[in-house]
């Protein structure tokens, strides 16, 4: 009996082990972004490029921060709407795809959820030449095509599926009878979505804001083929810095890093719903 | 069925949506599919239809046979090397582990970074310089005695390489699902085929492992169709260049560089087909399965 506890123990070393084993390798990159950032030029050399920095300097964030700042400020401009604007059509949509289904409310679903696996390349082009259309339509130029409005519409509408499919699968679990007392009490069905729905909505509501302002700042597909300088948003501009072959890596890293701030802190804060947008993206779709 | 007095005001608020998809979704599609089927090979012609012909024409570039290749060594290695580190760091915490909130956190916060972040940091770890010019992984592995690389710059193997970044932000999230798995498999059926006289082994093999199927599809799904349009990671890397080239690259430069939208469209639509094919039927089968349930 102690030889096989004494067996599991060791076993259990040996996971302990290789799990910390793993975290050093999941963690060389981010010591890679820090320890660069904050290198001066002077500690350039490939000789030093493993090494902490010697005389620790904050000029690479400064210089990284002049050129990302109008891409960042571009990209709570595209987040902050286009989660919000998303998260209210997927309640609505998920609402009635539980709750008030109709005929083909299931063949309707999976036509929504093909739309979130499909590749974006085959829907840029005609997208693109709709944007052009609706600049010369509006005679807003720089709006639609080559603005931020024309992204967040872009995001809005393939973000449904994924909105509605984390709503729906989150409201089927609210029990029927109480829209169905609401009904009784003569609410329609907004009012029961308001004063029933709506209420215990929050953490539904959350998963989809996270996992919406996630993939909107870090998209970069959709950025690089529908927008233009003035409406860069970060990854656009952060590739641009990085690509250029005068960027010195220590600016280059510090660019990531700022870049990476907003989606890490709300990975560290609200992880637990950033994981169910995860969940519910794979689980189900 | 019920009357259509209860099921229209929910048909009526979820039309906006239906039209949105039916439009940008579908529509598209087969507008791109259509653009795929002229002879605008540039921005002001009106464009012929002229079939299938550049599907098949594009077969006869050199270049977009570099492309579909270096996109299936790229697809087999990520996704064989996602999965598998995912499911062995699920499988090392499947019984529980003291500091498993922690592990789980770190090994999953790559997930929160974008692929362009990933591929400057990861361009610096595989920079193909050796010797005294050597920085990144072949300086580390220079210390530790292992062989220099040309990493994403080899001929052969560059795309191998191009994979462990996708590997490095990936492998997290196949945990989650993995453990996720692992812990939706009842014990009583692990000690029901203990008492049968099945050893550790066995339980796994016979209990555990088929049980795990649907999520190792899910997975499997998942990081297909990332692999297939894979296009952020491999511009951060190495930009344009022709070593790393893969269909959504080729797309990109289609359309912004050599200015033939018929071309790009059509790179486009192989892109589509490629992630239908498996997509499609996995939808329906997963469907069909919620609604026996």
């Amino acid at each position: 009996m102690t030889a096989v506890a004494g067996r599991r123990a060791g076993a259990t070393w040996v996971r302990f082990g290789l799990l910390v084993f793993f975290v050093l390798i999941v963690l060389i990159p981010i010591y890679v972004l820090l320890a660069t950032s904050f290198k001066p030029l002077t500690e350039a050399d490939p000789g030093q490029a493993w090494n902490l920095p010697r005389t620790w300097t904050t000029e690479a964030w400064r210089v990284a921060w002049e050129k990302l700042a109008p891409g960042l400020w571009n990209s709570v401009l595209l987040a902050v709407p286009g989660s919000l604007l998303s998260c209210a059509l997927g309640s609505m949509n998920g609402y009635v795809l539980s709750k008030w289904r109709f005929p083909g409310a299931d063949v309707l679903f999976t036509l929504f959820l093909f739309g979130m696996f499909i590749p974006y390349q085959g829907v840029m082009i005609p997208l693109v030449q709709l944007l052009v259309g609706l600049n010369e339509l509006t005679g807003l130029q720089g709006v639609f095509y080559g603005g931020i409005p024309g992204l967040v519409l872009a995001h809005v509408v393939y973000g449904i599926p994924i909105c509605t499919l984390i709503f729906r699968n989150y409201y089927v679990t609210i029990p029927d009878e109480l829209i169905e007392a609401s009904r009784v009490d003569g609410a329609g069905m907004l009012r029961a979505y308001w004063s029933v729905v709506l209420p215990v909505s929050g953490p539904a509501i959350a998963v989809v804001i996270i996992w919406q302002f996630t993939s909107l700042w870090n998209d970069f597909l959709f950025a690089v083929f529908l927008t233009g300088p003035t409406s860069w948003p970060t990854t656009v501009m952060l590739n641009n810095i990085a690509g250029a072959q005068a960027t010195p890596y220590s600016q280059q890293m510090a660019a990531a890093i700022l870049a990476s701030i907003p989606t890490m802190l709300i990975y560290v804060l609200l992880g637990r719903f950033f994981m169910r947008g995860l969940m519910a993206g794979a689980l189900k779709g | 069925m019920r009357r259509a007095r209860t099921w229209l005001p929910g048909l009526l608020l979820v039309t906006p949506s239906i039209i949105l998809i039916g439009v940008f979704v579908y529509g598209m599609l087969g507008w791109n599919v259509r653009l795929a089927m002229t002879d605008k090979h540039d921005e002001v012609s009106e464009g012929e239809f002229v079939g299938l012909q550049n599907f098949v024409d594009i077969w006869d570039q050199p270049r977009w046979h570099l492309s579909v290749n270096h996109a299936i060594v790229f697809t087999v290695v990520f996704v064989l090397g996602a999965l598998l580190l995912g499911w062995l760091l699920a499988f090392l915490m499947e019984k529980g582990i003291k500091g498993e909130g922690t592990f789980r956190a770190i090994y999953l916060f790559p997930m929160a970074i974008s692929f362009v972040a990933t591929g400057i940091v990861w361009r610096w770890l595989m920079n193909s310089g050796t010797e005294e010019r050597a920085v990144g992984l072949n300086r580390l592995f220079d210390w530790i005695g292992l062989p220099q690389w040309q990493w994403f710059r080899d001929p052969d193997w560059g795309m191998a390489a191009m994979a462990l970044p996708a590997i490095w932000q990936m492998s997290g999230y196949v945990m989650a699902l993995f453990l996720a798995g692992f812990r939706g498999v009842p014990e009583e059926l692990r000690e029901a085929a203990r008492v049968d006289g099945c050893n550790e082994w066995g339980v796994y093999r016979y209990v555990v492992l088929p049980l795990l199927r649907p999520v190792t599809l899910s997975a499997l799904i998942i990081l297909g169709h990332i692999s297939l349009k894979v296009f952020d990671l491999i511009v951060a890397v190495s930009g344009k260049q022709i070593i790393t080239d893969v269909p959504a690259v080729f797309m990109w430069v289609a359309v912004f560089d050599s200015h033939d939208p018929a071309k790009g469209a059509t790179i486009a639509s192989y892109i589509v087909v490629s992630v239908a094919i498996f997509v499609i039927p996995y939808l329906i089968w997963s469907v069909r399965k919620e609604r026996r349930s």
